[in-house]
This record gives structure tokens, sequence and C-alpha cells, in this order.
């Protein structure tokens, strides 16, 4: 048998070396001295998470979604593709809900970003977490916190007048019906398929005409 | 991800300014297709400008009876503008029908004009792709092309542009408001702003290098029955198998272009003089020349169809 613990250390070294090697090889030998880059650029931001404010140096590269993981440790918002496909890292930025996946950390400076643990706590929970223990929203729970967050923000941009793709008509005020809340949670996959759960438990909270 | 330095700039000439220091920098906004090329090393700018927070975020009236969409004005928030909703209805559908709740709220509109296609072989990046790797070939010309462009592409290249957005404003006859790096201006109608493939996939737009798009003008409304129907494989969140944008006038006159045909939002003007014909001498003359595969041949027929369906309910809705 492979020893576990050999393994990761040669992995380890291994990732060390071809990240040398790859830093040498990718340096033109005539660029611009301000374009080489030996090494990550460290940046340091202020972010407000969940009320609380938070300073961070972080690689230029890290994604809003790995510095809240990672450099946070709220690990509720979760990495399901990591390309803006599944919404599982779904979480409010200023009030609107984005992939925190595709964007970077250092883009967000000063900006006020909430997270599944910032909606409710297991003793003081949001309406919307109630409505998705009530309804059986979930299997598995990995999308849970994306959709929850996207959820919440649904019933806002409902409610402010946000059109959809199926709103019928441009210039009035789309209704909540279950038609527009299955459009709009398009960008939230559920692979254990919980769907119509997710939208009795949207439903649950918003209203819905029909 | 490659590393890279990253500076935010807060005006216009702070970004051009930083080009002339960074030759091979390229702008950010939204990130939403950057970031995630640059995951792939699909993209690799050593240096990002971030432009997200230029005052760029209105949109305005415009002394022609138009509006000036400010280049970093986010996707939901132009679908979601009482005007745009009011007398530009085919660019806030075309809008609605694109991505998800979540990178609308991002993506800005200069972004996705310069969004680039997703064409699994483009993403793949162990296969040939003349797009990302000039002079390697196109896997995609004798793999699976279900997806690909019937019209405007070549031996080189036949992905297609993904922009629904761009559709919309091909027929509203936008036009591109830019900063070059020498410090001026110019306005650049959206018919001269794609290239088609030829022999060079990977140059895509005539935008020069570090050119900033500031903003996009949209002249005064038309009237019209404003649609954009969008084909695709499930229902919400999927990139168009074939889309048709069109306004129709009630003498049964107007306009369409083309999404998820070609490399670039397709229209043919003169194929709308046979509007009041129907959909198949439109369709005969939009998609003249079309090259399709085994695989993507159906395209034709859904064009004429979903074009059938269009003048279809604009007649209905003048009775």
């Amino acid at each position: 048998m492979v020893n576990e613990d050999a393994l990761s250390i040669s992995r380890r070294g291994f990732l060390a070396a071809s990240a040398g090697t790859a830093a040498t090889m990718t340096i033109p030998a005539a660029v611009h001295a301000d374009e080489v880059q030996e090494k990550p650029q460290a940046t340091r931001i202020s972010l407000t998470v969940n009320t609380k404010r938070r300073q961070l140096e972080l690689d230029s590269r890290t994604s809003l979604l790995d510095a809240l993981r990672e450099n946070l440790h709220l690990t509720g918002t979760k990495k399901g593709c990591d390309q803006g496909q599944c919404g599982a890292c779904t979480v409010l930025v200023n009030g609107r809900r984005i992939n925190s996946c595709l964007s970077l950390a250092i883009m967000h400076d000063g900006d006020d970003v909430v997270t599944v643990e910032g909606l409710g706590t297991p003793d003081n929970m949001h309406p919307m977490q109630l409505a998705f223990v009530k309804h059986d929203s979930f299997q598995c729970g990995y999308c849970t916190p994306g959709q929850i967050c996207s959820a919440v923000a649904v019933v806002a941009e409902i409610k402010a007048g946000v059109p959809s793709h199926v709103t019928g008509d441009l210039n009035a005020h789309p209704d909540i019906t279950r038609a527009e809340l299955r459009e709009r949670m398009s960008g939230n996959i559920c692979r254990c398929g919980a769907y119509p759960n997710i939208i009795d438990a949207i439903v649950d909270v918003a209203g819905a005409r029909k | 991800m490659k590393s890279f330095t990253y500076e935010r700039v807060g005006t216009v000439a702070e970004a051009i300014d930083a080009t002339k220091r960074t030759p091979h920098a390229r702008f950010i906004a939204g990130g939403t297709n950057l970031l995630d090329l640059m995951k792939l090393e699909i993209e690799t700018p050593r240096h990002l400008i971030d432009v997200s927070r230029l005052s760029l975020d209105r949109i305005e009236p415009s002394t022609d009876g138009g509006i000036r969409i400010g280049a970093m004005v986010r996707n939901a928030d132009l679908a979601a503008d009482a005007r745009v909703r009011r007398d530009y209805g085919v660019l806030a559908r075309a809008l609605l029908s694109g991505a998800s709740g979540q990178l609308r709220n991002k993506a800005t509109t200069a972004g996705n004009l310069l969004q680039r296609t997703r064409c699994p072989y483009f993403y793949d990046t162990y296969q040939a792709c003349n797009k990302r790797v000039p002079g390697s070939g196109c896997s995609a010309l004798s793999g699976v092309s279900r997806q690909h462009a019937i019209v405007g592409g070549s031996q080189s290249c036949i992905a297609t542009q993904p922009s629904d957005m761009a559709v919309a404003m091909r027929i509203l006859d936008a036009s591109i408001e830019t900063v070059r790096s020498d410090g001026t201006t110019r306005k650049i109608p959206i018919a001269d702003f794609y290239r088609l493939p030829g022999a060079t996939p990977h140059v895509e737009t005539n935008l020069e290098r570090n050119e900033l798009i500031t903003a996009v003008s949209l002249p005064a409304p038309v009237g019209g029955l404003h649609v954009y129907y969008k084909v695709r494989d499930r229902a919400s969140y999927a990139f168009a198998l074939v889309s048709v944008a069109a306004i129709v006038n009630p003498d049964g006159r107007g306009k369409v272009a083309l999404g998820g045909v070609a490399p670039m939002p397709w229209r043919v003007e003169a194929a709308e003089e046979h509007m009041v014909r129907g959909a198949a001498p439109v369709t005969a003359r939009v998609l003249e020349g079309a090259v399709t595969t085994e695989q993507n041949a159906f395209k034709f027929s859904l064009v004429e169809r979903t074009l059938a369906g269009i003048l279809s309910e604009a007649r209905g809705s003048t009775k």
C-alpha cells in the first residue's frame, strides 16, 4: 500500500518544484521590468462580512469565495463548480446576489458581504432558512447555502420590480408566481433535484399568487 | 491561474495612463468571463486594470432622443431600466434570456459585448483551437459541432458569438463609444464592431489594443413589436442554439438579427425587405451561403420556424 503521508509530502514537493519551473519558463527574455512576476502579489483589503469589519492580505488571484472559506473560515458558502455554473457559491454583495467564485476578492475592497452564516444562526434562523427546513428543500445540502442566499435576493428583486425572462408584460410589476421563481432560481443547480420543495419554501416566505 | 499585478483606477484618464505603463494589461470589470478564462489559463494577463468603479454606470438620455448606456451598467440594471423596458423591449428581453440572476448582477454592458465563445474546444486546452492558439487547427470542424456556426465561419473557426445582448443591440443599430490609448475617442457602429474569423479567429473585434469601451448609445426608439426568441437545450440559463431578435411594425415590415448561428450577431439588412412575405424568404436571404455540418444543419430550419412564430405573433398582436 502507498503510505498516505509520504504521498502527500511528495505531492506537495512536486507542486512546489513545478511552480518554480513554471515561473522561470513563462518569463520571456525581454519584457518590461514592471511586468515580470517573480512571485504572486499580495494585496491588503478591508471587507465587511456579516456586519463585521475584516482586514485581509491576499494573493491577488484569490476569489471572493476562497477568501471567505479559506481566509475567514466561513465554510457555509460552498465551492461547487468554481466556474459560475452551479450557484453553490452565491453570496450577497452590497445587497445583490453574485457568484463569489467568479469575482476577485481584491476587487471587493470596502464592500459589504453577507453569507449564509450572516442570514441567521441555528438559534435565530432567517425565515428562508426556516422555510427550507419546513419544506424539506434539500437532500445532500451542498447547494443549500447558495440556494438560500439566492432565494432571499430573488424575493427582494421581485419586490423591487426587476423583470425576468418569463415576465409577461415588461412594463408591469412582476408577480410572485412559481414560474417566476423557477426562472429566477435557474442559476442555482441542485443535483439531488429538490427543486419543487425549494420553490415551496420560497413561496412560503414570499407568498405566491398562483 | 497565472499570477498578475493589479491596480484599480478611478477615471478613464487613469485607465488609459495605466495601459501606457503596462502595455500587456487587461481591463477587468465584472470579471465573470475573464476570470473564468484566467482560471483555465486561456487568458493569462500579467496585469489587471480594474475599471469596475469608473463612474460609467448610468443610463442617460442622449441629444438625438436615444439613450447612452455607460460601459459599467450591469446587465441586470440595464434590463430593469424603465426606458429600456418601454422603448427597447428587444434589449431587455435579450438580456433577461441570458445567463443567471447572479451573473447579470455582475456582468457589465462593455464586458458582455466582449465575452468570448463557449465553443467547448476553445475551453478545452487539450484540443486544437485557432482562436486560443493561432495556427493550432480547429477541432470543431471534424468534431461535435451541434452548437456551432452555420454562417460567417471559416476553415479556421466555426465558433459562435455567445452574447444575447449584442444581437439585440445589432438590431437597434447601437454604437460603441471608446477611448483609444492615445486619448482620442470614437464611435463604432455595432455593424463594424465584430470581425469574421477568416484566418485570424483570435481577433474578434475591431478594437485596438488597450482601447476602452466607455458607453453604448442607442438611437431614438423605433416603435414596433419587440421580440427576442431564444431556443436552447434547457428552459433557462443556457446559451442559444438559435435566437431571433425582431422588431415588427404593424404593416409587417421590420428588422431581424440572429444569435447562435454565426461568429457575430448576424443581420443581413437586405433580407428585411422580405418580411412581409413571411419567414422562408427572409431566412433564405439571411442565411444565404450557409455552410452546415451534419450536426448543426437543423439550425437553418430552426431559424425559419422561430421567425415564423414571431411573425405569427406579430400578426396576432395587430388584430
